[in-house]
């Protein structure tokens, strides 16, 4: 069995856990392995969408227990059902909670670990998974030799399919005793935006913007194409009140939009590194020789303080924004 | 309190990757390596924590000769002791986790620190997968973190915002940009370095349980075009090109 450990918000499956399950799907078909689905929480709705992304087999585990998060309680769980059910694949996206739990989940059960893939295969009735190294700058292809595997995807790149399965829903008992760490409380920033790691259009901003007031053009223009801001060290360190979290690069996110546009960016090797396998780059600087141009789709030499609002008119004449 | 910070030996972030004839690891020429960054954070939370409150600090590192280089690093900074554990720093991370983890566990350690990913294998897995081993709690991507009384409070990097999680020690956590600000090395720290010895030892862990079978560099993405034309030109011609030709609205 491939089981794909999946989250749960507001009563559904997150895209990211859509994803990843579909993907299971795919390598289920591929070799005749059934899929299973499994949420681990204080309630298990939305679960049941598990069903049209091809899962045969759902795994709740609700406990009023497990309505925080817990890396040490959530790993236990998940590594006690891929055993329960003799799961040899164990996928989860690649979130922060998957990120945290997976390979904790992994050291459980002895099996090797392959984080962020974006690319997935059987080889050999072991998985294998393409996956970004040096942040990107090159791609690696992870073989394993454990009984088990464990990997969990990246956001925003397996397509979502809808393949409907008996979904049968199994319940799991939740897990005695104390937990060693629990999560006390969520602290929200950025209105509830969607992640950059998720994000479809992301426009980002770099030290040619020579302030952190000025990015407010550039959320502008992020709001007109349904995208969120994204921003280059040089911006974030620049002492601008900019939040490490929107930095993209190689010691800052990784992010794999379908539309980057890079506004008063040179592109330097780390911050290419960080946004390279976006679908389209575009680039606008008034630098002609700036590397960014080099890997840019299309290139637009000029003052950025100009062409951004431009773009943004423009996009709110065509009607853009409204189809996302 | 015993803290343990183990270090990654990454190449520097400049680096232009080439792959080596193998096909399936890093051409070493031209190289130059540094403690991954995301560790220096890790290892001046506990300077801090020496400053503030006594704690003995010993820096680790999986890694061949070379990697000594972090280790002399980390002992200017201002670390107690420092070990070589002799091993592929660079391999699967199970092993990599299970050889730190029989390092670590008979030397009573309060606190484990680490970068929450090393900038080569961005597996980001060694972190929860010693704590599991350790049988500590953990918290990772964490930018802010307080320790009293045996427990710590930990506001971790989330998607949208961050979440605070409590525990009690021991605990391993790694850390994210934002944590604290590293500081230099002074002339005195390096100079003092010169002096101390690292210690060497060689553990054997689990057997790897991935290997690398290949390594590519990206595709050359095709050659763009530039559009012309005033501001609001280029902007109309933008927005028909990625509408009518990438069809990405």
């Amino acid at each position: 069995m491939i089981l794909v450990f999946c989250e749960l918000k507001d009563g559904k499956l997150r895209k990211p856990s859509a994803e990843a399950l579909s993907e299971g799907r795919r390598l289920a078909d591929a070799t005749g392995m059934k899929l299973g689905a499994l949420t681990v929480g204080a309630t298990s709705n939305g679960a049941a969408d598990a069903a049209k992304h091809g899962a045969d087999v759902i795994l709740t585990c609700e406990a009023p227990s497990l309505a925080s998060y817990s890396s040490d309680a959530f790993a236990a769980v998940i590594a006690s059902a891929v055993k329960a059910k003799g799961a040899t694949v164990l996928l989860g996206a690649a979130t922060a909670m998957g990120k945290d739990a997976l390979p904790r989940a992994a050291a459980r059960l002895d099996a090797g670990y392959a984080g962020d893939v974006t690319g997935l295969s059987m080889a050999d009735g072991k998985l294998q998974a393409v996956r970004p190294v040096y942040a990107g700058k090159a791609f690696s292809t992870t073989a394993f030799s454990s009984a088990i595997q464990v990997a969990t995807t990246r956001p925003n790149v397996f397509a979502i399919t809808e393949k409907a399965a008996a979904g049968a829903v199994e319940a799991l008992a939740a897990p005695a005793g104390d937990f060693k760490a629990i999560v006390k409380e969520i602290l929200a920033k950025g209105g509830g935006k969607v992640d950059l790691t998720e994000a479809n259009v992301i426009v980002s901003g770099g030290r040619g913007m020579k302030s952190g007031e000025n990015f407010k053009i550039l959320e502008e223009l992020a709001d007109a194409l349904g995208g969120v801001v994204g921003a280059s060290r040089a911006a974030v360190d620049a002492g601008w009140g900019l939040s490490h979290g929107i930095q993209v690069g190689q010691t800052g996110k990784v992010v794999s939009p379908t539309l980057y546009i890079a506004a008063g960016i040179s592109g330097a090797i780390q911050h290419l590194a960080g946004m390279s396998s976006s679908k389209y780059i575009v680039a606008i600087n008034k630098d002609p020789d700036a590397p960014i141009f080099k890997i840019a789709d299309y290139g637009i030499v000029g003052d950025l303080f100009e062409v951004v609002p431009e773009l943004t008119k423009a996009a709110k004449a065509m009607g853009i924004g409204a189809h996302h | 309190m015993k803290i343990l910070v183990c270090l990654k030996q990454v190449p520097d972030t400049e680096t232009k990757i080439k792959v080596a004839a193998d096909g399936k690891s890093l051409d070493p020429a031209d190289v130059k390596w540094i403690t991954s960054p995301y560790d220096e954070y890790a290892l001046e939370e506990a300077l801090r924590m020496k400053e503030s409150a006594g704690a003995e600090v010993t820096a680790a590192t999986v890694g061949d000769d070379k990697a000594k280089d972090i280790l002399r690093n980390a002992f200017a900074l201002g670390a107690d002791s420092a070990v070589l554990i002799k091993g592929d720093g660079q391999g699967d991370t199970l092993a990599i986790a299970s050889i730190l983890a029989t390092y670590a566990k008979d030397k009573g350690f309060d606190l484990i620190l680490s970068g929450n990913k090393g900038i080569g294998g961005d597996n980001s897995a060694v972190g929860p997968m010693l704590a599991e081993l350790l049988g500590f709690a953990q918290a990772n991507v964490v930018v802010k973190l307080d320790i009293a009384d045996g427990k710590f409070r930990a506001e971790r990097e989330i998607e949208g915002g961050t979440e605070v999680v409590e525990g009690a020690l021991p605990a391993v956590i790694t850390a994210q940009k934002g944590l604290n600000e590293p500081r230099y090395a002074s002339l005195k720290g390096i100079m003092a370095a010169k002096k101390k010895t690292i210690e060497e030892t060689e553990i054997s862990g689990h057997a790897p349980a991935t290997a690398v079978s290949g390594m590519a560099l990206p595709p050359a993405r095709p050659e763009g075009r530039k559009l012309d034309g005033d501001a609001a030109a280029q902007a109309k011609a933008l927005l028909d090109a990625l509408k009518n030709e990438a069809k990405v609205f």
